[in-house]
Parts: C-alpha cells; sequence; structure tokens
C-alpha cells in the first residue's frame, strides 16, 4: 500500500475489491469503499445484504476470498488485515468490534468484563503472569490503571452504578452499551459497530447515540456503523455504504445517499405507498402489479421497507461448487438502474433524483426506525428477506 | 399445595387417596422394571449349567419398599414441604426450619450422653452386648459423635460461614494432632495413639486431599475455562511414572524431583493441547479420554522402561527436606536423629503435611492466577470464545496455559501418590479415576474451591466410611462387602446433589475485582464453556 499520499491516510480503512463467497453464494461481491479517520461511516442495507459479512472480513473471523483491506494506523504504520491472524486485529491493527447478537461474558461483573478487554496490556505488565504471581509493584500500577480505564468507560456508559452486578443481569440497551464500552478499552482506532440500536426503545437508542457522538469527538476513534435504524444513521453519521445483495449501490454522504433511487428502492425507510409511487416514477410495472395484489401471507408482511429484499435464502441452499448469482430480477437497485436507464437516457439521472427527494424524505423524516429483523437468515425461511419476525 | 380435581367426578382427592393412588402406580412401574432384574436371576449350577433362580420374595420387598415410600412421601413429606412455604397466620412467622427442628439442645445432650457411655464402656462392648450388638453400638456411637459436631457447627453457622477458608485450613492443620491427641488419650499411651493414627491419617487424611489437589488442578481445566477434560488421570500418571523411574533410576531426591514431574506433565499438556484445542466440546473431551487411555497403554506395553503391569516398586521414601529421612535403617532416620520412639505414623504425618502444603499451594497459584490477566481470559474464555477473540486475546495460547498449569498440579499430585504409595502400576489410572475427579469438580461447583474441597471430602470420605461399616455385615450377611457398593453410592449422591444444586455445592462465582462492594455472581449466569 502507498500510504505516502494525504488522501490515503486519510482513511482509516480502505476496503478493495472484496468479495466473500459461501459456497456458491456471493455474499460480497467486488466490494471497495473507504472509512474516513475520524468519522463515523454507515454501512447499510436490506437483510442479508452481507453487512455483517463485512464485518467478519475485516475483523478476521472469515478469511476473505478476495480483495484487500488496508487499514492505516495513526502513527503510520498500515496493516492488512486479511492476512493477520484473528486475535492480532485488534491488538495489532486496533480494530475492534461488537456482534449483532450481543456476546458479553454473562457471568462475569461489568467490570471483570471492561478488564478482560485489556487483557493485552495487562499480560505485557504482569510479565506474562510470572511477575504478577509475585506481586510486583508494575503490573499493581498497571492494574489500578486498568480499573480507572474501566471505571471511565462505565461513566460514559452511564453503567457504573451496576459495576459490580454480573453482565447477564443488565437490560437490553445497558448490555449494547456495555459492549460497546468493553470494546472502546480494548483502545481502538476503529470501532465497528454491528446494530447497536437494534431492539432498543427511544431513550435507549438516544443514550447510545449520545454514546457514539462522545466516542467519535472525544477519542478520535473512527466508527464503521451497521444500522437499520434510519434516524440513528442520519443523524449521527458522516458518510455511508450501502450494500445490496453484497455490492454496494451507493456511497456518500446521508443526504445524498437518502436521495439515490436506487437505494429508495433497495431499502430506504420507504413505506409502501411511497415506495409505489417511486416505482410508478422509475417505471417498475412488475413491482405495481404485484402491489396491488396486496402482500403476500407467505412472504411476510408487507409493512416492512426490506419486504421489498428479495429472495437471497432461496440461493443459501445449493450445493458446494455450484455457483448461483441471484436473478437481476431480484434487485431492487439493478431494476432502477435499468429502468431509469431505459427511460433517462434523454434525461440526466441528476435530474431524476430531485423528483424523488420529496416522497424519500418525506417518508424517511415520518417513519424513520424502519425496522428490519435482527435475526440472522436461516437458510430455512423461505420469505423475502424479512420482515418475518 | 397443588390439589388433583378430576373434572368429571368433581370430588377434591385428599393427600390420603392421592397418596394411595401414586403409590399403587409407583408399586406398578417398580414391578416393571424390576421384574427381570430382581425377580429373575441367572446362575450356574453345579454342572455349570446356567440356571435362572427365581426370587419373587425379594421382588414383592423391594415393590413393596418402593410404595410405602411414595406413599409416605406424597402422604406427608409433601404437604410437610408445602408447610414450610407458609406463614404461621397468628404469629405472622414461617414455622421452623427443619434445621433448626433437627438441632436441638435436648438432642444434642442425649448425643453426648451416648457417646460418653459408650466411649467408656468401648473395651467391654463385646463382652456385654455380644459382638453383633457391639458393632450396631459402635455405629451408634459414630452417629452421635457426627451429630454432636453437626450440631456444634449448626449452632455457629454464621461464624463457620464468615471464616470457612481460615477455620478449615486450621482444621485440617490441627487434625494430625488432634487424631494423635485423641487417640493417645483413648489408647492410655502415646505409642498407642501414633499407632492408631496412621489410618486416620493415611486412609482419610491423605487420601482426601490428594483428592482435593487432583480435582482443583483439574478445576483450573474444566472449571475456570471451560475446556471438558476426561484424560486428566495421564498427568497424574505422568507425574507418578516420573517420580518413580527417576527416583529409583538414578536416585534423585523427592524434592528435585517434584518439580521436574509437574514440568514433564505440563509439557505434556502442551503437547497434546496442540492438536487438540482446535476441538470443541464433546471432540475435546472423547480426545482427552482417548489421550489418558493411550498413556495408561504405554504404561502397560513399555515394558523396559515401566515394568508393565507389574509397576514399579521401591520408590524412594521423601525425605524431611535432606536432614532427616524415614526409613528405618537410615543412621539418619527421625526418631534416631530426635531421639524419639520408633514409629511408622511420622512418616504419614509428614506426607499429610506436604499434600496439605501442596494442595495450600494449588489454592494459593489458582487464586492468584484468577485475579491476573491470565484467570480472567481463561474465565472469558468459558463465557464466549468469540468475544474473546475480538478482543485480542490469543485463545490458543490461553487455553494452552491453562491445559498446561491443569497438568502440571496433576503431575505434582501423581509424584506425591507415587512416594507414598512406594508403587506405581498403571492400575491406579484408569479413567474410572478421570471420571471420579471430574465428578468431584462438578458436584464442588465448578470453578469454587471450597465447594470442590467440601466435595471430596464428602465422596471420597464417603466411600473411606464404607469400610467401617463392618455392623452392616450382620445385617446382610458376611458375605456383604459395603466397600462394593461406593460406586452405586457415589451415584446415588450425585443424582441427588445435583437435582438438589445443580450448580454443585457452591454454584455462584466470587468476582475477581470490583469497585464498590464485591458480590458472589450467581450461578444462572455463569456458563459452562463448550469445549
Ligand atoms: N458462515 C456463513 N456461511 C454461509 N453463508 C453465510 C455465512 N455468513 C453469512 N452468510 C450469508 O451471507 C449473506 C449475508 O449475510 P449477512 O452478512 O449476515 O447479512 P446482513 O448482516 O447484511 O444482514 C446471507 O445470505 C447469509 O446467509
Ligand atoms: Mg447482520
Amino acid at each position: 500500500m502507498s500510504d505516502a499520499s494525504p488522501s490515503v491516510n486519510d482513511a482509516i480503512l480502505q476496503v478493495e475489491h472484496l468479495s466473500m463467497k459461501f459456497g456458491g453464494l456471493v455474499a460480497i461481491g467486488d466490494l471497495s469503499f473507504q472509512a474516513r479517520r475520524g468519522e463515523i461511516t454507515a454501512l447499510i442495507g436490506p437483510n442479508g445484504a452481507g453487512k455483517t459479512t463485512v464485518f467478519n472480513c475485516i475483523t478476521g473471523f472469515y478469511k476473505p476470498s478476495e480483495g484487500m483491506l488496508t487499514l492505516n494506523r495513526r502513527d503510520g504504520s498500515s496493516y492488512l488485515l486479511e492476512r493477520l491472524p484473528n486475535h492480532e486485529i485488534p491488538a495489532r491493527a486496533k480494530v475492534a468490534r461488537t456482534f449483532q447478537n450481543i456476546r458479553l461474558f454473562s457471568g462475569m461483573t461489568l467490570l471483570e468484563n471492561l478488564l478482560v478487554a485489556q487483557h493485552n496490556k495487562l499480560m505485557k505488565a504482569s510479565g506474562y503472569t510470572i511477575l504478577g504471581l509475585f506481586g510486583f509493584s508494575g503490573y499493581r500500577t498497571a492494574s489500578a490503571e486498568s480499573i480507572d480505564l474501566a471505571r471511565h468507560w462505565l461513566e460514559k456508559a452511564d453503567l457504573v452504578d451496576r459495576a459490580d452486578d454480573p453482565a447477564g443481569d443488565l437490560p437490553y440497551g445497558a448490555q449494547r452499551r456495555l459492549e460497546i464500552a468493553r470494546a472502546m478499552c480494548t483502545g481502538p482506532e476503529l470501532l465497528c459497530l454491528d446494530e447497536p440500536a437494534a431492539g432498543l426503545n427511544p431513550k435507549e437508542s438516544m443514550a447510545l447515540n449520545a454514546l457514539l457522538m462522545d466516542i467519535k469527538d472525544n477519542t478520535g476513534t473512527s466508527i464503521l456503523l451497521i444500522e437499520h435504524d434510519m434516524a440513528v444513521v442520519m443523524q449521527i453519521s458522516d458518510h455511508v455504504v450501502v450494500l445490496e445483495y453484497g455490492r454496494k449501490i451507493s456511497d456518500g454522504s446521508p443526504h445524498a445517499v437518502r436521495t439515490d433511487p436506487r437505494v429508495i428502492a433497495a431499502y430506504l425507510g420507504v413505506e409502501d405507498e411511497d415506495v409505489e409511487t417511486v416505482l410508478i416514477e422509475v417505471g417498475d410495472e412488475d413491482v405495481i402489479e404485484q402491489l396491488d395484489t396486496g402482500p403476500d401471507a407467505t412472504h411476510g408482511p408487507g409493512s416492512s421497507s426490506s419486504y421489498f429484499a428479495g429472495p437471497v435464502t432461496d440461493t443459501v441452499g445449493h450445493s458446494e461448487g455450484e455457483r448461483v448469482t441471484v436473478s437481476k430480477g431480484a434487485s431492487k437497485a439493478g431494476q432502477v438502474d435499468a429502468r431509469s436507464g431505459a427511460a433517462a437516457r434523454p434525461a440526466s439521472p441528476a435530474e431524476a433524483k430531485p423528483t424523488e427527494k420529496p416522497s424519500a424524505a418525506k417518508s424517511s423524516a415520518a417513519k424513520p426506525a424502519a425496522k428490519a429483523p435482527a435475526k440472522p437468515k436461516t437458510p430455512g425461511d423461505s420469505n423475502r428477506g424479512g420482515g418475518n419476525e | 399445595m397443588a390439589v388433583t380435581t378430576s373434572p368429571e367426578r368433581d370430588i377434591v382427592a385428599t393427600p390420603m387417596q392421592r397418596a394411595t393412588r401414586e403409590a399403587l402406580y409407583a408399586g406398578a412401574i417398580a414391578l416393571g422394571l424390576f421384574v427381570l432384574f430382581i425377580g429373575l436371576r441367572t446362575d450356574q449350577n453345579i454342572s455349570n449349567e446356567l440356571i435362572l433362580v427365581q426370587r419373587w420374595w425379594l421382588l414383592a420387598v423391594v415393590v413393596v419398599l418402593t410404595m410405602a415410600g411414595r406413599f409416605l412421601y406424597v402422604a406427608y413429606g409433601q404437604p410437610f414441604l408445602a408447610n414450610q412455604k407458609i406463614v404461621d397466620v397468628a404469629t405472622g412467622l414461617l414455622p421452623e426450619s427443619m434445621a433448626a427442628r433437627f438441632f436441638r439442645l435436648p438432642y444434642f445432650i442425649a448425643a453426648i450422653v451416648t457417646v460418653a457411655v459408650l466411649v467408656f464402656l468401648a473395651g467391654s462392648l463385646d463382652g456385654l452386648l455380644g459382638p453383633g450388638l457391639a458393632g450396631y453400638a459402635r455405629f451408634l456411637r459414630a452417629l452421635a459423635i457426627i451429630y454432636a459436631l453437626a450440631s456444634v457447627m449448626f449452632y455457629f453457622r454464621t461464624f463457620i460461614h464468615a471464616h470457612f477458608s481460615a477455620l478449615g485450613i486450621t482444621a485440617l492443620a490441627l487434625y494430625p494432632i488432634i487424631v494423635v491427641l485423641v487417640l493417645a488419650l483413648y489408647g492410655g499411651s502415646v505409642a498407642a495413639g501414633f499407632q492408631g493414627s496412621l489410618k486416620w491419617v493415611d486412609n482419610y487424611g491423605i487420601q482426601i486431599l490428594i483428592y482435593v489437589m487432583l480435582a482443583w488442578g483439574l478445576n483450573i481445566v474444566v472449571g475456570l475455562a471451560g475446556l471438558l477434560d476426561l484424560g486428566y488421570v495421564a498427568f497424574y500418571a505422568v507425574g507418578a511414572y516420573a517420580y518413580a523411574l527417576l527416583g529409583t533410576q538414578y536416585g534423585l531426591s523427592f524434592w528435585i524431583l517434584l518439580p521436574a514431574a509437574g514440568a514433564m506433565a505440563a509439557f505434556w499438556g502442551v503437547l497434546l493441547g496442540f492438536p487438540v484445542l482446535r476441538l470443541r466440546g464433546d471432540y475435546l473431551a472423547i480426545v482427552t479420554l482417548a489421550f489418558g487411555e493411550i498413556i495408561r497403554l504405554v504404561l502397560i506395553n513399555w515394558r523396559e522402561v515401566t515394568n508393565g503391569s507389574a509397576g514399579i516398586s521401591g520408590i524412594p521414601k521423601v525425605t524431611f527436606f535432606g536432614l532427616m529421612t524415614f526409613n528405618v535403617s537410615d543412621p539418619n532416620y527421625v526418631a534416631k536423629v530426635l531421639d524419639i520412639a520408633t514409629s511408622s505414623a511420622y512418616y504419614k504425618i509428614f506426607l499429610y503435611y506436604l499434600i496439605l502444603g501442596l494442595c495450600l499451594l494449588t489454592a494459593f497459584v489458582t487464586i492468584r492466577l484468577r485475579r491476573m490477566p491470565v484467570g480472567r481470559a481463561w474465565e472469558a474464555l468459558r463465557e464466549d470464545e468469540i468475544a474473546c477473540r475480538s478482543l485480542g486475546i490469543n485463545t490458543t495460547t490461553t487455553k494452552l496455559t491453562a491445559f498446561a498449569t491443569g497438568a502440571m498440579f496433576g503431575g505434582f499430585a501423581g509424584s506425591f501418590f507415587a512416594a507414598r504409595q512406594g508403587f506405581v502400576s498403571p492400575e491406579s489410572f484408569i479413567f474410572l479415576e478421570s471420571a471420579i475427579i471430574l465428578a468431584i469438580v462438578v458436584l464442588g461447583g465448578m470453578g469454587s474451591l471450597v465447594g470442590i474441597a467440601v466435595a471430596a471430602m464428602v465422596m471420597i470420605g464417603g466411600t473411606e466410611v464404607l469400610r467401617e461399616l463392618d455392623f452392616l455385615k450382620q445385617v446382610f450377611g458376611p458375605d456383604f462387602t459395603p466397600e462394593l457398593y461406593r460406586m452405586l453410592l457415589f451415584g446415588m449422591a450425585m443424582v441427588i446433589v445435583m437435582l438438589w444444586k445443580p450448580r454443585g455445592f457452591v454454584g455462584s462465582r466470587e468476582p475477581t475485582a470490583f469497585l464498590k462492594e464485591s458480590r458472589a455472581v450467581s450461578g444462572s449466569f455463569t456458563k459452562e464453556g463448550h469445549g
């Protein structure tokens, strides 16, 4: 990586041509984007779009099939994440993450959870246990410091009163905040949050936003965020990357993304009526026809925006080696592309955007939390991408 | 209390009716279960033919006992238990707890008097009552002593609870002295005291403490790191054979070989760990089990080195830190140096303190490690391995350290075992030993040192007590050997404890650090690990 040019160094994380294949399923196909230092970058997309898979590649839980993931640290060193072993990514490249389904050490107290996060630092201070076993003072000061750091993050997460309770005893929202606090205790430069607001009530959601803004403003940690709650995304993110079927369909400022017709069609908080208007504008007769016949019972309630995420799970069950790609028709963004390509060839795409703007803006303001189910998809359910909670 | 009503008959069943009905069901089930197990028995007659022996009487007795048990439980036991939870309307108090009713001053005095009378008559019991009744009388005496001790413990329960570890260590440290003193007073001479203490110090004290140490060692692997190891006895064997071979071949002293045996066992722990620790859960359990068997088979078959199933004998005794020895023929023999009467009890008492010291070392290291980053990482690994990796913890080395540390203590215990027995053979390192050690860890409560020590005392001490129950021969005939039933009792005790306390004696977990106050974490939050 040429980390000499300033524009590159400005990016803390560079994802280039990332692909991840599970057997025949292309979970991510040729994805490239950048996350800039000191910013909150949001990664959004319908359920099954491959967002969590991107995180798993970044944090080393999956080895990408192709592509390059470069992390540039503040001190100028850069790491190729796809080459680092799993546990060295947090330790050396300073990338921390949280999980879509919370993973706390539920039988340990909040304080202990945060101390485990400082494992590597404390290991060194304790002379890899040997010096610490004999009570060397260096370890004792390090241990006191680690408790101070833990207390700092407990205060930030508004959990200091419960420091000595088991983590499993916390309400859901507090568990989410604790997981973020725990990730922050590793001293990360890039924090990856997988749907931190999923399942939170509005009050908890507010507390979460405050915590994230605090992290961004006061620690210099850059944040990569997967989120379904559009209020959160629009409010706090500086840059949004939209995925659909593992491919990037849009990339830009929250405002630009919100008004991108491809995004609207594919995902963004669009209510059924609005979709219809959008689709009439972009001219998708097939889908309008479907809408007229009403929501299909077997395919889940139609009230969710993610109703329009295509039948991605249909492709999962295929046997190894058989290359299955999602049919062109399933991708709403693809349809928009096709239609607008055909219809708007005389008109420029720039003109098409403003016409969508009112409806999209209205809908995302009126119904910001177009919730999609947080649970991962199993090949068993045959609905069209969720909304079946 | 739940009262069964049947919609058709609209009659509320009284406890008696219900008890009768359930007793009949229980009897039917028992009959069905046992008709082939107990009712019929295959046997060989004089001409070596297989014959069926019919034992309908025994079957009838078992079925009737089952019915009576079920009847009593439903008719009296259940209402009684339900009653415990009902507040007295007049006083607003819960009824006295069962324990408070069981331990009462008059009973306590009666127990003391019984003990005093029976001890006073000890010598003439056989003459007075005949050998049969004298056996019962001794059993009664033992029960009375246990009851009296339990009453005292019940009376001071809050104090004991608050200072459990300190009291326990003091009691263990004083145990041989008290045994010798009591027996010396009882027997009338110091020599008799030492001679009589052999059984108590060796069979009970040392035996239990070896298992305490093994269980504490395994606790690091299973209780803290959550790795299910079914072959722990392999490390015990490595330690024992390391001392036995190096001690007999090269005449090295115990004090050099103890750390060497520990290191060797730890080395084998790492060696086994490397390929195996990628496996999880059931797979890890099976591979460790196989490892335990492989080590045992190697010990049996590698005759040139290990002397096969004949084992190695003549293992040198431990010396008193090189200053004195416990060999009567040696010029440095303890009794000669200190100018006291010759007795084999000195060695046993010395060994007792040695294993007590090793146990305390294990406990100290475990407690210390739990508060260090490695120990926390072990517990975090048990809770959630994926989260550990996301925090930059190298799970492979963390698992390896847990395996090696546990194995090291197994190795220590093994070399002590070899020194104590003076003889090792592969028979001591069968799978059953691993299972017993694991059972102690599970019974005690995974991760809890106190619970595990209590479990070892109950299980190992309990099986030793079976040897004392000679009076049972009077009941079941002279060829009844109670020891043979120890595995049955072990199993029954496990089932009962697991029903009563599914997380073991001590189910809660002490946090390793706290901000304001340390509160035990309930067992319902902790995980057992998946391997
Ligand atoms: N380990 C895996 N094996 C097979 N398929 C997977 C695996 N992980 C994810 N997938 C598939 O990849 C696709 C993207 O999943 P995911 O990244 O979880 O989506 P998102 O987080 O955007 O909802 C889904 O179709 C999912 O079924
Ligand atoms: Mg996801």
